[in-house]
């Protein structure tokens, strides 16, 4: 296994035997134990000083199912503080059959301007990867759609790609990176924090792996891998939300709209509303009934990345019956969508196609224009003006860089209150006031508002694992310090998050996680260790994040939520800061 | 008593022509619960996950009462 070090100030690549310190970790573990203990807290995120940090999960590459995630790792330009961005594609699971278990960029390209991409391939001499450099010029300032077919062209069909776009060539705090998904377009992203900008801020725009000869990921226990593999498998099939044709596969993640909605909690106009009037209209169903009359045909959905069994990613057509936008996701319909007062899916798509190809996270880019329609810039619903936003931070205008700097930001540029950001980084679409679980999570979490990092929508609106009342803010610190231990593991395992609807109702499946874990590391974990795995990881995280200056007193609502009843529950968001710190002083 | 009722996703398959949270009246005798509305649209319970009324989570046994909005979903989950 191999430990691969590209040093962007002097050009040159290190390929080492993975330590023996690290030999456990993976995905999310891994690379927030090599930021915790390798960039200094306060240095600046786009300075040389930073490093990104990519690694495969546990099982990454594997035929486990439903696990070809990579996380992104590296000091946030968003929040200051550390981050770990996951995304789905064929890119993690070639970096794991190349045996690479950590992948970090470090320095910073002398030369301003210049950008480079990387090329990694598996040398079958000498047994191991080798990397190798290419003068990436010719592709900056481009739309990503236009580009990647270029890099098909040049390097073939047995490649995959990650990069950054025009946003993180410019720095923004709102720039994702960017993979590949299985059609070859540049629609998959780890694509909160900013790690886009890390990434562009280095001189590097692409990282080119070649699947050619690669050898695959060493498993220890072949009998305990197939045992929990089969397990996992067993509790995807047969969940009715996992299972195919069952809720994501037919509707998207975009199925929550109607359900979030319906419980007051759909961030309306700038978080101003719990209920958007247009809800139905732009629901994961619309788009399956949408696309069924566009195409005269049902269409389910399809995976990111090799090896996934739930498949929930969608695609909208235009009414020709051509393609419109993979994937309209549930964060990206509500961000561009209700949050921003609009619904037509036209539009919602044709700004998540403009954001894939200008590398923007589409979760800041509908916070932060929520944000600039609040300070009457344009108007809520005005969806023409909202895709030339979008137009403005690929030109990198005055005011594209304002927004490209993100929810916080632009709030600030324009005198805006009423900003919903933790840490700097803007919320995603689940309202605080109207699901106190998730507003701790977004308060306490070390990532800034993110709602994948202690999902307590599950129990709180979903009745997965349990039925709990949204709107109380009883017992909610340790339900998300619960979620956010067991996320940090599933994010090491190399899972995609959306396992755990089936796993945390099947114990079973919960088992097979675990058992795949065991079976390629030669650990001997129980379910009872999730929490513990988790913690660490946690732990590790929060004390980067206190170092670099977010402490306790950061772990805060925005002002606004606390004061502003939200309709139609009107509920503030009650939770007594103490039982914010509770969240991680009880870990 | 007149209830406004919305079902969503899978279960709109239980009335003609209904699009997903497409609101519908339905009468009821006074005292009828969450259950009884189920039964008056043929809707299984074993596919019903969450029932909303007014907003709020509530359970089959829940009595409902004039002017109520309920809305009622199969097992669903995003992210
Ligand atoms: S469940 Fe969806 S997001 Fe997760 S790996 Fe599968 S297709 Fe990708």
């Amino acid at each position: 296994m191999w430990f691969i070090r590209v040093n962007m100030t002097d050009l040159t690549s290190r390929v080492e035997p993975l330590p023996d310190a690290y030999k456990h970790l993976g995905g999310r573990g891994m690379t927030s134990t090599i930021v915790a203990k390798e960039v200094p807290p306060l240095c600046h995120p786009l300075g040389p000083n930073n490093k990104l940090v990519f690694a495969p999960g546990i099982v990454t590459g594997t035929p486990a199912p439903t696990s070809a995630r990579v996380s992104a790792g590296a000091k946030s330009p968003l929040t200051g503080g550390i981050k770990e961005t996951n995304g789905g594609s064929s890119w993690a699971a070639d970096l794991a059959d190349m045996q690479v278990r950590a992948l970090v960029i470090e320095g910073q390209a002398k030369k301003n301007g210049k950008l480079w991409g990387l090329h990694l391939a598996w040398d079958a001499a000498a047994s191991q990867p080798k990397v190798e450099f290419f003068d990436a010029n010719e592709y900056a300032g481009k739309d990503l759609f236009e580009v990647f077919p270029k890099i098909y062209a040049k390097y073939g069909d047995t490649i995959s790609i990650s990069g950054c776009g025009v946003a993180g060539e410019y720095g923004y705090g709102n720039a994702g990176i960017v993979y590949n998904d299985p059609a070859k377009r540049p629609t998959r992203y780890s694509g909160r924090g900013g790690l886009g900008s890390v990434m562009g801020s280095k001189g590097l725009k692409f990282i080119v792996l070649n699947r050619e000869g690669t050898p695959g990921v060493p498993v220890m226990d072949e009998a305990l891998f197939d045992q929990g593999r089969k397990k996992m498998i067993d509790a995807l099939r047969t969940h009715d939300i996992t299972k195919p044709k069952g809720a994501l596969n037919t509707y998207g993640t975009a199925v929550l709209i109607n359900i979030m909605n319906e419980a007051g909690g759909l961030p309306t106009r700038n978080f101003s509303s719990g209920r958007f009037e247009g809800a139905a209209k732009i629901a994961g169903e619309a788009i399956f009934e949408g696309n069924k009359q566009r195409l005269g045909k049902e269409l389910y959905n399809h995976a990111c990345s090799p090896g996934c069994i739930i498949q929930c990613s969608n695609t909208w057509h235009n009414p020709d019956g051509t393609e419109a936008a993979s994937c309209v996701e549930y964060e990206s319909d509500w961000a561009l969508g209700a949050n921003c007062g609009i619904d037509n899916l036209d539009d919602i798509a044709t700004m998540v196609k403009l954001c894939n190809a200008y590398g923007l996270d589409t979760i800041e880019t509908g916070a932060t224009i929520g944000v600039i329609m609040e300070a009457g810039v344009i108007p809520f619903g005005d969806s023409q003006g909202a895709i030339n936003l979008v137009h403005e931070m690929d030109k990198g205008t005055p005011l594209g860089r304002i927004l490209g700097g993100g929810t916080a930001f632009a709030g600030k540029a324009y005198g805006v209150t009423r900003v919903p950001a933790v840490k700097g980084q803007g919320m995603p679409a689940y309202e605080p006031r109207a699901v106190k679980g998730i507003g701790i999570t977004y308060a306490t979490s070390t990532m800034g508002a993110d709602h994948t990092a202690g999902y307590t929508i599950a129990p709180e609106i979903l009745g997965v694992s349990g039925k709990q009342d949204p709107l109380t803010p009883e017992g909610k610190a340790a339900l998300s310090r619960g979620f956010q231990a067991a996320t940090a593991f599933i994010d090491t395992s190399g899972h995609c998050l959306f396992i755990a609807f089936a796993i945390l109702d099947i114990a079973s499946g919960m088992e097979g996680m675990v058992e795949e874990c065991n079976g390629v590391l030669g650990t001997k974990w129980t379910t009872a260790d999730i929490g513990r795995v988790g913690a660490e990881v946690l732990k590790t995280e929060r004390a980067f994040n206190e170092a670099a200056g977010l402490g306790k007193e950061t772990d805060r609502i925005p002002e606004f939520m606390r004061t502003e009843p939200l309709p139609p529950h009107n509920q503030v968001f009650d939770v007594l800061d103490e039982a914010l710190d509770t969240v991680y002083s009880e870990l | 008593m007149r209830l406004r009722v919305k079902l969503f996703a899978f279960l709109t398959r239980y009335r003609d022509n209904l699009s997903s949270g497409m609101p519908f009246e339905v009468d009821l005798p006074e005292d009828a619960t969450v259950a009884d509305l189920l039964r008056a649209l043929q809707v299984p319970d074993e596919e019903v996950k969450m029932t909303f009324v007014n907003g709020l989570a509530q359970s089959e046994d829940w009595p409902l009462k004039d002017g109520d909005e309920v809305g009622i979903f199969p097992p669903i989950a995003g992210g």
